[in-house]
């Protein structure tokens, strides 16, 4: 009864107390986080420790820190310091009611869509980002999925007036719905009827799709060719008279393309069987591309396959189904604790928009099932920075990284865990959605 | 091909089973008084801690069961002569999870989507006892399950609450003596707001909330008009007249049983609106609505609900899939318990269904509930609600032997089930699963490599139907309840 009111002033008492709004957190603000346990992830937990935030940025992080002149201090006594956790694979920003189309924009029409840039939709008034935030995810990557090469992933954290102080960076890769050997019973939209597709007519429709896949890198590259001449001044062809050379013209789909076939941005693989991971392994050392391999509930299957040829895995989610009606029935939960175990590096998603918030909850379940619990912190901080390549900004606390900091009452991959505050880069965030919205308003319904 | 792995899993799933039946003969244990001269098995789960959900919790507690039955529960419990000792130390027990919404175990679609009051349909007549999710959510713990049509109709078919006596028969799954069902639904799926019609066929009626409600007016004053002339015919015969039967009906009879309160309404809906609409029009029919499933906007009306006397079976915080749930809010079921309604907490899905343990804390993240609030939400709430509390939803003397042992306390994300009684006997071992995984992954490969000689190529993959109400067909977004108005 005592806890409970507790929990209810930490939810909505403590504002007032602190007198602070996000208007008034700006990012000149400076705030000292005291005798909190930090968890910096990279380092040795610190007991009763300090964190400074000043620009945004961690500005001291320790035992013995002094706390600057005209900082704003949160008492943290009793209280975890934790890096904000990153979802490596979600349509946050990009969707709001599911089944409304006017408010969903994820799946564009077309196979081959890599121009598409998923950070220009993204919309930072969307009810969803507070409600994800509020958990303690203060970071998640949002992707296009439609059609066999979908578009530009972009990284943002869920916090900013605009998608350009959301951007962290973009575009991370380009999201490739690898294509399937899809057999079996499906329900045609054509027909309107279930119909039976045989393997080799899978098989077949795969090849055919990975041969148009095939060729568009083939054109890029040529198209990356032809650029690089004419940004050298070298005419093309035989033709070395200066007056027959034509201006250079930009193709948009191409020029998507050109660091993806360079090897300097990833394409991020959908697949989840291990069948479909190993041919896109082979695809990727065919068409010397870079790839990380998102869902890969299977990956474990080939483990090994990918920890040679160094393949990071944005695994998700935990909290599925197995995917063979004969897998063991801990498949799922166990797949991280086996990626570990091979040494292949991997980040957790929830391939979600509107529970996003539960990603926590997926790395707890792997922790259960015999990944070390260290190693699942890792999975949802700094081992998504690194994939990304923004280690150096994102993913632990150090000082000169971005200031995505949660202070939790207790372990966060506990679900009766609370979070007391929130900072996202360097602001603090109210802790209000449209959730404790509704609840306040029908609670006192008389 | 398909029936090899079929097969496989299958035999797996009935490996495991006769494994932990042991010699029990592949007999169903009767949960009714064994009949005399059956030896009775006698079980003693010793040393963990009790978790009775209705009693508090008992620190290094042991457990007796007999005959499938709850014998003792207490301190200092001595095995009797010849009883099993399971040492339970360092562990936690609880009661067998309910899971008050749930679509396993059904062969063919859950949907009869073709009329609006689809009454004379029963789950029961396609319960499939080889669905591997039984086994599945089984491991999760839950140990009965409401089996309900989908919500594609105003008014659908009968239920069957079943326990997940894996390796059963179907007819062997049904809880007796459970009382009997049905689902209704309200709202955006029985107006098929987010299904298009297949080309050149006509919408269904109805396509409005206003016409849901007198979808089910309409067949009420049917069931009442068909239940007045049995009532007339029985006077008259009675009266020792000649008289010729009314008609059988057999959309009709059901809903006869609900006016006679003898069937259970299950109303599926999300909105503050239809949920008052129902409450009244049952009211004007002289029935209650015995579960309210879903219901998201529960907390706006939680007054009008405790009133009324309906439950409610929500989910922890599912939101925002289709506008009938933006306003969901994850206090749903701690606000509306505040306020004297009995909530549970349900799955829908038969991945959810593997750990409402987890959902059940969030009750005490979101509202504050407490652990044994919480842990109400999946045991004895849902019996409640379903009418089977004497029966199962604690651990009580003389209520079945429905246990779940975990690792550690089942509102922590680190616990795992271990072991899952149902009736007294052990239906799930984890040890057991995973000691027979290597000689069934031998079996796989065999049967693979019999089926490459014969085709010379690997074959396709069952998979899951793709359950995603949001992504496409090969990346579903993980499942919601938009599945159900799947055509």
């Amino acid at each position: 009864m005592r806890k409970r009111a507790f929990v209810l002033i930490v939810a909505f008492g403590l504002w007032p107390v602190l007198s602070l709004s996000s208007a008034r957190a700006q990012r000149g603000e400076i705030y000292a986080i005291t005798n909190a346990r930090i968890v910096p992830i990279t380092g040795p937990v610190i007991e009763r420790g300090t964190v400074v935030i000043r620009d945004g940025k961690i500005a001291a992080v320790g035992r013995n820190v002094s706390i600057p002149a005209g900082a704003r201090v949160i008492n943290a006594q009793g209280m975890w310091v934790y890096p904000g956790f990153i979802d490596s694979g979600t349509t946050i920003g990009l969707t709001e009611i599911g089944q409304v189309p006017a408010t969903v924009d994820v799946n564009e029409i077309g196979d081959f869509n890599p121009q598409l840039k998923a950070i220009v939709a993204v919309n930072p008034a969307s009810e969803l980002i507070p409600v994800a935030r509020v958990n303690g995810i203060t970071t998640v990557l949002t992707t296009p999925r439609g059609g066999i090469l979908s578009g530009q992933a972009a990284l943002i954290n869920l916090d900013g007036w605009t998608w350009e102080e959301m951007l962290v960076k973009a575009p991370i890769g380009i999201y490739f719905n690898f294509p399937t050997i899809a057999a079996g019973r499906f329900f045609d939209p054509e027909t309107f009827q279930p119909r039976e597709r045989s393997f080799e007519e899978a098989r077949r429709q795969r090849e055919e799709r990975l041969q148009r896949v095939r060729r568009l890198l083939d054109d890029a590259r040529a198209y990356a060719k032809a650029k690089r001449a004419a940004e050298a001044g070298v005419p093309e062809g035989n033709a070395a008279n200066a007056r027959d050379r034509q201006p250079f013209l930009i193709n948009p789909v191409l020029e998507a393309l050109v660091p993806v076939v360079e090897g300097t941005l990833p394409l991020i693989v959908a697949a989840n069987d291990d069948r479909d991971i190993k041919a896109a392994v082979e695809f990727a050392e065919e068409q010397k591309v870079k790839i990380i391999i998102s869902g890969g509930l299977e990956a474990p299957k080939v483990a090994r396959l990918l920890k040679e040829k160094n393949i990071p895995v944005l695994l998700g989610p935990v909290l599925s189904l197995p995917r063979n009606e004969d897998d063991p029935y801990d498949s799922t939960f166990t797949a991280a604790k086996q990626l570990y175990e091979a040494g292949v590096k991997f980040a957790f998603l929830t391939n979600d928009a509107s529970n996003v918030r539960n990603l926590p909850y997926h790395a707890a379940m792997a922790v259960a099932f015999g990944l070390p619990r260290d190693e699942a912190l890792r999975a949802l901080t700094i081992s998504p920075a690194e994939i990304f390549g923004v280690a150096d900004r994102l993913g632990s606390i150090e000082v000169g990284k971005m200031a995505n900091l949660v202070v939790w009452d207790g372990d966060p991959l506990e679900i009766r865990s609370q979070v007391r505050y929130l900072f996202i880069n360097g602001r603090l965030v109210s802790l209000e959605t449209r959730h404790t919205q509704l609840y306040e308003r029908y609670r006192n319904r008389p | 091909m398909r029936d090899a792995r079929a097969f496989a899993a299958r035999m797996w799933g009935l490996a495991v089973s006769a494994c932990l039946l042991g010699a029990s003969l592949g007999g169903s244990v009767s949960a009714q008084a064994p009949s005399s001269g059956a030896r009775e098995e006698v079980t003693l789960i010793r040393g963990g801690t009790i978790l009775t959900v209705t009693r508090g919790r008992i620190e290094n507690g042991s457990i007796l069961i007999r005959g499938g039955k709850i014998a003792a529960v207490g301190r200092n419990i001595d095995a009797p002569p010849g009883a099993k000792v399971i040492d339970a130390t360092g562990k936690y027990i609880m009661p067998g999870i309910i899971d008050c919404h749930s679509h396993i175990a059904i062969d063919g679609g859950v949907n009869e989507g073709t009329l609006s009051v689809t009454s004379m349909v029963r789950i029961e007549d396609v319960l499939d006892p080889t669905d591997i999710n039984i086994y599945r959510d089984l491991a999760g713990g839950v140990t009965t399950a409401n089996i309900l049509h989908g919500s594609a109709n105003a008014i659908g078919g009968l239920n069957a609450v079943i326990k997940l006596r894996w390796g059963k028969t179907a007819s062997e799954m049904l809880f007796e003596g459970a009382m009997p069902g049905i689902k209704f639904a309200l709202g955006e799926n029985p107006k098929r707001s987010n299904f298009t019609p297949p080309p050149g066929t006509p919408r269904r009626y109805p396509a409005t909330r206003l016409g849901v409600e007198y979808t089910i007016r309409e067949a009420f004053t049917q069931a009442r008009n068909y239940m007045l002339q049995w009532e007339e015919y029985e006077r008259r015969k009675r009266a020792g007249e000649n008289v010729v039967p009314p008609r059988r009906d057999l959309k009709l009879e059901p809903l006869v049983e609900i006016l006679q309160g003898k069937r259970l309404v299950h109303a599926h809906a999300y909105r503050a609106d239809e949920i008052l609409m129902l409450i009244r029009l049952a009211e004007e029919f002289g029935f209650k609505i015995a579960t309210f499933q879903h219901v998201l906007e529960g907390y706006k009306v939680a007054r009008e609900l405790a009133a009324h006397g309906a439950g409610a079976s929500t989910f922890s915080d599912w939101w925002a899939y289709k506008v009938e749930a933006y306003d969901a809010i994850p206090y749903n079921g701690a606000l509306m318990a505040r306020k004297g309604v009995l909530v549970s907490f349900n799955s829908d899905s038969a991945e959810l269904a593997r750990r409402l343990n987890l959902e059940a804390a969030k009750a005490m993240k979101y509202g504050g509930l407490s652990e044994d609030e919480a842990l109400a939400l999946i045991t004895i709430n849902p019996a409640k609600q379903l009418r089977i509390d004497h029966r199962v939803g604690s651990i009580e003397v003389g209520k079945d032997a429905d246990l779940v042992i975990y690792s550690g306390h089942p509102l922590s994300v680190y616990s795992i089930v271990e072991k899952v009684f149902i009736d007294g006997q052990l239906y799930f071992d984890r040890e057991a699963d995973l000691a027979r995984r290597a000689e069934i992954q031998k079996e796989k490969e065999a049967l693979r490599a019999r089926e490459r000689g014969a085709e010379r190529r690997p074959g396709p993959r069952n998979r899951p139907p793709d359950e995603g109400t949001e992504g496409n067909a090969e990346h579903p977004l993980p499942p919601g309840p938009g599945k159900e108005v799947r055509p």
